[in-house]
């Protein structure tokens, strides 16, 4: 209750300051609206529908494009765990692709897909997967032999000791990588959507690209809001179930989220 | 005492039976014998402890046993087989905690009897809680392993080792890391469930007063190559004191053998 209290607290003072700038007229009011504008902006787009549609939109093409970029990354990562010659060579190229800002896929994804949902898709994608295969590898990697040896010895071999031992003895590194890939998946997308202008979905980066081009900087201000908000949100609901697992059983100190 | 090949009455069949096993490890900078023709028959029901200085090649010889390291040379019959590899009847219980901590104690103790198929899951469940009880944690059956102390994670690691009722167990100075106190209580246990159970048990260790406390025999390891120097008999009654003045004794001579093994190596 403190805890929410004092949050609060830092929040409205941080309106505070940035309402007290704006009052102090050193700005255009057109490059920084008061909160209060960009309040009543979220409050409208809400009421009028706009917001919650871009949302689901966006959310949508998130959700898809994760679950694709987790379900070929892990599997994928745990093979680069097993052989030095896929981790000399699939492991080099993860780590090159995931140095590579996931707004670099846009032209290919344009040139290949077209303005389609599946540009945005592949770029997701692109953004998510090289992250949770590094996470993946690393985490294998990093379980203690022993746990190996000692299941082999009670007759575990195969795809059991896989699925029964290092996949779960790996479970803190996956979620960690889970959650790397999450961030880059959503920093991805936002990328896809500010560049990629298509009519099946207007989803939140297109909100944010149109603010700027009808120069409604309460628009653009609002939208940031709400991505930070979102993102925020997910990480809660997706990550902190798993980490209190992780922190119950584990006994490792790992950060709440 | 010494060479004592059985120690009670009676021809016990041999349950294991290790043939001039020979083992070098290579790195890049040198060339390690680990064993050099190491031969050793285990009676039914004997315990027997495996006692040495570092690098003797003891705890090799027992992954070997496991089956979890192949000898160079040599063979290990494990009741009249020869073993490829590793199998439900020769369990390990190892040094370091190897529970997994992902499952609670119950959860570890169960992983064994689960790849049993010729159990049902209510047996498992049943067999798993004897287990548990047997070694004094019944009521910590739920708890997450990063709970337990030393001592109990080696009580549950005890109790998954034996649940899938192994005919060997092969501990790997399962003590090692623990405090004295807590080692004197578990070596009464460790007498007290081998009485009970009459499992065929081969004990890494580097403690004499272990070795002699736990032993029926003891087999003097000496490094560089790893050879069985000596072998002795303890015919002492049991339940055995760690703390008795019969077993210091035993205990003072097998020591003096022991010195003999490493000066003798650190002199070639």
């Amino acid at each position: 209750m403190k805890r929410a209290a004092l949050a609060f607290l830092f929040f409205a003072s941080l309106a505070g300051a940035w309402e007290l700038a704006v009052r102090s007229g050193r700005w255009s009011a057109v490059l920084l609206p008061s909160p209060v504008l960009v309040a009543e902006y979220i409050r409208g787009a809400l009421l009028d529908g706009t917001l919650i549609e871009s949302t689901w939109v966006t959310l949508k093409r998130l959700l898809v494009g994760y679950a694709a970029g987790v379900l070929i990354g892990l599997p994928l990562g745990l093979l680069t765990s097993t052989s030095q010659f896929l981790k000399d060579t699939l492991g080099a190229l993860a780590l090159g692709f995931q140095t590579l800002p996931s707004v670099c896929w846009v032209p290919l994804a344009l040139v290949w897909f077209g303005q389609t949902e599946g540009a945005m898709l592949f770029v997701v994608i692109m953004g998510t997967v090289w992250s949770v295969i590094i996470a993946t590898d690393h985490g294998a990697r990093n379980i203690p032999p022993i746990y190996a040896r000692a299941a082999r010895t009670m007759g575990s071999e195969g795809f059991h000791t896989w699925t029964r031992v290092i996949l779960p003895a790996s479970l803190p590194f996956l979620v960690s990588g889970m959650k790397q890939g999450w961030a880059f998946a959503w920093r991805s997308l936002m990328a896809a959507e500010i560049y990629v202008t298509i009519l099946t979905g207007f989803g939140l980066g297109h909100l944010l690209h149109y603010g700027r081009e009808l120069n409604a900087m309460e628009q653009v201000i609002g939208i940031m809001i709400v991505i930070v908000a979102i993102g925020l949100f997910v990480d809660r609901v997706l990550f902190s179930p798993w980490e209190r697992f992780l922190h119950r059983r584990w006994g490792t100190d790992l950060k709440e989220a | 005492m010494e060479t004592a090949p059985h120690t009670s009455s009676g021809i016990r069949p041999a349950k294991l039976v290790i043939e001039g096993v020979s083992k070098r490890f290579t790195s890049q900078r040198n060339m390690v014998q680990a064993l050099d023709n190491v031969s050793l028959s285990v009676a039914e029901g004997e315990f027997v402890c495996l006692l040495g200085p570092s690098g003797c090649g003891k705890s090799t010889l027992l992954n070997i046993v496991a089956g979890l390291t192949r000898p160079d040379r040599g063979r290990v019959l494990a009741d009249g087989r020869p073993v490829e590899g590793p199998g439900q009847d020769r369990l390990v219980m190892f040094q370091e905690s190897a529970l997994f901590p992902w499952l609670d104690a119950f959860g570890n103790v169960m992983f064994g009897l689960k790849l049993k198929p010729d159990l049902t899951n209510r047996e498992r469940r049943r067999i798993a809680d004897e287990y548990l009880d047997l070694v004094g944690l019944g009521t910590f059956k739920h708890a997450p392993i990063h709970e337990l102390s030393g001592g109990m994670k080696q009580r549950v690691a005890l109790a998954r080792a034996l649940a899938p009722d192994p005919h060997v167990l092969l501990m790997d100075e399962p003590f090692g890391a623990l405090d004295a106190m807590t080692r004197d209580q578990l070596y009464d246990d460790i007498q007290r469930i081998w009485g009970e159970s009459r499992k065929t048990i081969v004990f890494v260790t580097h403690n004499v007063r272990e070795a002699v406390c736990l032993g029926d025999r003891i087999v003097l390891m000496s490094p560089s190559p790893g050879r069985i120097a000596q072998v002795f008999g303890i015919p002492l009654p049991r339940p055995r004191d760690i703390n008795s003045p019969e077993l210091a004794s035993y205990a003072s001579r097998i020591a003096a053998a022991l010195k003999g093994t490493t000066n003798g190596a650190a002199s070639e």
